[in-house]
């Protein structure tokens, strides 16, 4: 589908909707010294952000990266599969550091919606407020918000730790299915609908429980889980928080199909 | 999926055409098919009409030029005979004009009147209400228009991905609010049960231009400010009263709101500052108006928030 036109020597591709994006390559722009580095990111493009890191991280030994202005774009620090510390100094916009597996992350700004889906491992600290669907498919590692977070946060979760200093928008929690969400502030209504697993911490109010959310036994763990995570990141002393599980009626999660069970008995 | 954007001056005025660009051509990304402003300059004592007599896109007959000229002229007669007195009739395209008249009787009538002319669609109507869309991208529909240093107090914006009916000028946004002078809106999302809303209105005599589920938001909400209730009062009710997803923004002369569905499906990001209020789908478009570091934040499920000057 991607077409190439020349466009006054400078070979410019578009994508199937027609949107341009130049040929990018690596811009080679970063201050380096030893493991760190330094790049502005204000007069790059989404690809060549992404470029110049994959080649700090992936070619050049550099351990440790910091984007200044990111400006709100899309897509950034996505893929990343090392383990490495990258700071942003300012915001991120949509689908920012998706797909990660390793990195430590610090964000100074805020991020848009879908902010590392499908995480695997790593630490990912957002200072400021994220959109929707913020950690969307989380597999592993955590994410501490400090400000609050849109709605449909930890959709389909699978795995890790969902850390909101502030509040929470409606259907939290959707479909979670494994994990663990810490949220301090207010949540909006159907708070862990249809999930099938995990556990949600909340010490403000909630709107209202979705289907299938109840209210959970609280035990010793989570006690040692809440202190260490407010040790780890510094939120100082935690308040005290409501626990909410799966009701578990809705599914029979633990039932094998009939062609399984064949197998186990024979 | 489509990308909006809104923005009001706390006090004065600015470049409101050329904020609106930047904010629009930078979600171009959200919808490449069409674009389209809601601006507000500064009120006169003169109504600004806003028409089309065709599209970019109609076929060119050998009749084309010929016709659009006899429909314009009849659109002048008829601006007469109902007691408009013409101030000027500009365009900037073959087929889009901007006409400024005194009139002080009904709008609806006058409305009515005009497009009764083949072909015309009124696209806004009011006192600083001016609403300018096309075919393609923002930075092409403000150059086709000339709208760089428009000076206005607030603007809303659209950039459209076609989903639900035609790719022309009928089925852009913003939609003005038929027949509520100075009254628009632009939305993203879907409504699911526009139809039954559509029949509601054509019932109570409100005419719709193109099969866009959005144009009865501008329609519903008129008829409830015509009812007497303000702006933040209509938009609550089209919580209860609209089913589907929708972010939505709607102008009057000196307010902008916005509000979100339930389940808060469409993404808005706000920013407030002491000079202005900026807003959209995406943070990018608000970064591209202010060149600082920002702190912004999603509204929530249900909200309805209104900035009045």
């Amino acid at each position: 589908m991607e077409q190439v036109a020349a466009s006054g020597g400078r070979r410019t591709t578009y994508d199937a909707r027609g949107l341009a994006e130049p040929v990018a390559e690596v811009p080679h722009v970063s201050e380096i010294d030893g493991a760190t580095a330094v790049f502005d990111a204000a007069k790059l493009t989404t690809r060549q952000i992404n470029l110049e890191l994959r080649s700090l991280i992936y070619e050049q030994g550099v351990t440790d990266v910091t984007v200044k202005n990111p400006g709100a774009k899309h897509s950034i620090g996505v893929g990343i599969l090392q383990r490495c510390r990258i700071t942003f100094e300012g915001s991120l916009g949509y689908f920012g550091v998706g797909l990660i597996d390793g990195p430590e992350v610090l964000i100074t700004g805020r991020v848009g919606w879908s902010v590392c889906e499908n995480m695997m491992s790593g630490v990912v600290r957002i200072e400021k407020n994220a959109g929707s669907l913020t950690g969307a498919a989380l597999r592993g590692g955590d994410i501490v918000v400090r400000g609050s977070v849109g709605a449909r946060t930890g959709i389909d979760q699978k795995g890790g730790t969902i850390i909101v200093g502030g509040d929470a928008g409606s259907m939290t929690a959707f479909m979670m299915q494994r994990g663990r969400q810490i949220i301090l502030g207010d949540v909006g209504p159907g708070l862990g609908d249809s999930m099938y697993d995990g556990e949600i911490f909340v010490a403000g109010t909630v709107k209202s429980l979705g289907i299938d959310c109840v209210p959970g036994e609280w035990t010793d763990a989570d006690t040692e889980l809440i202190e260490r995570k407010f040790r780890i990141y510094g939120l100082g002393s935690p308040p005290e928080f409501q626990k909410f599980v799966c009701g578990k009626v809705l599914y029979n999660y633990d039932n094998l199909e009939p062609s399984e069970k064949k197998l186990v008995i024979h | 999926m489509c990308g909006i954007a809104g923005v009001i001056h706390r006090d004065g005025s600015a470049d409101v055409g050329s904020e609106m660009t930047s904010m629009l051509q930078s979600m171009k990304h959200r919808g490449p098919d069409s674009s389209g402003y809601a601006l507000f300059g500064q009120p006169t004592d003169l109504i600004v009409i806003r028409f089309k007599l065709a599209d970019a896109n109609d076929p060119r007959d050998f009749d084309f030029k010929e016709r659009l000229e006899r429909h314009r002229m009849e659109i002048e007669t008829r601006l007469s005979k109902i007691g408009a007195s013409i101030d000027r009739v500009e365009s900037e395209t073959e087929y889009a004009y901007r006409a400024t008249v005194r009139y002080d009787g009904d709008v609806k009538a006058l409305a009515d009147y005009l497009e009764d002319v083949p072909g015309c669609e009124v696209l806004s109507l009011g006192h600083s209400l001016e609403i300018v869309k096309d075919l393609g991208d923002a930075q092409e529909v403000s150059s086709l228009y000339g709208l760089a240093g428009f000076e206005g107090t607030h603007a809303i914006g659209h950039v459209r991905m076609a989903t639900e009916s035609d790719v022309d000028i009928s089925g852009a946004h913003p939609y003005w609010a038929y027949p509520f002078s100075d009254v628009a809106v632009v939305h993203n999302g879907q409504l699911t049960n526009y139809f039954q809303w559509k029949r509601r209105l054509e019932f109570s005599g409100h005419r719709f231009q193109s099969e866009c589920d959005s144009e009865i938001i501008a329609v519903y909400l008129a008829e409830k400010m015509a009812a007497g209730a303000n702006l933040k009062e209509a938009m609550d009710e089209s919580l209860e009263d609209l089913d589907g997803v929708f972010t939505y923004m709607a102008v009057t002369q000196d307010s902008l709101g916005v509000a979100k569905d339930e389940m808060a499906a469409k993404p808005l990001v706000l920013y407030e500052s002491d000079e202005l209020v900026a807003m959209a789908s995406e943070e990018i478009a608000i970064r591209a108006l202010i060149d600082h570091e920002i702190d912004t934040y999603d509204p929530y499920e249900g909200q309805v928030l209104v900035w009045s000057r």
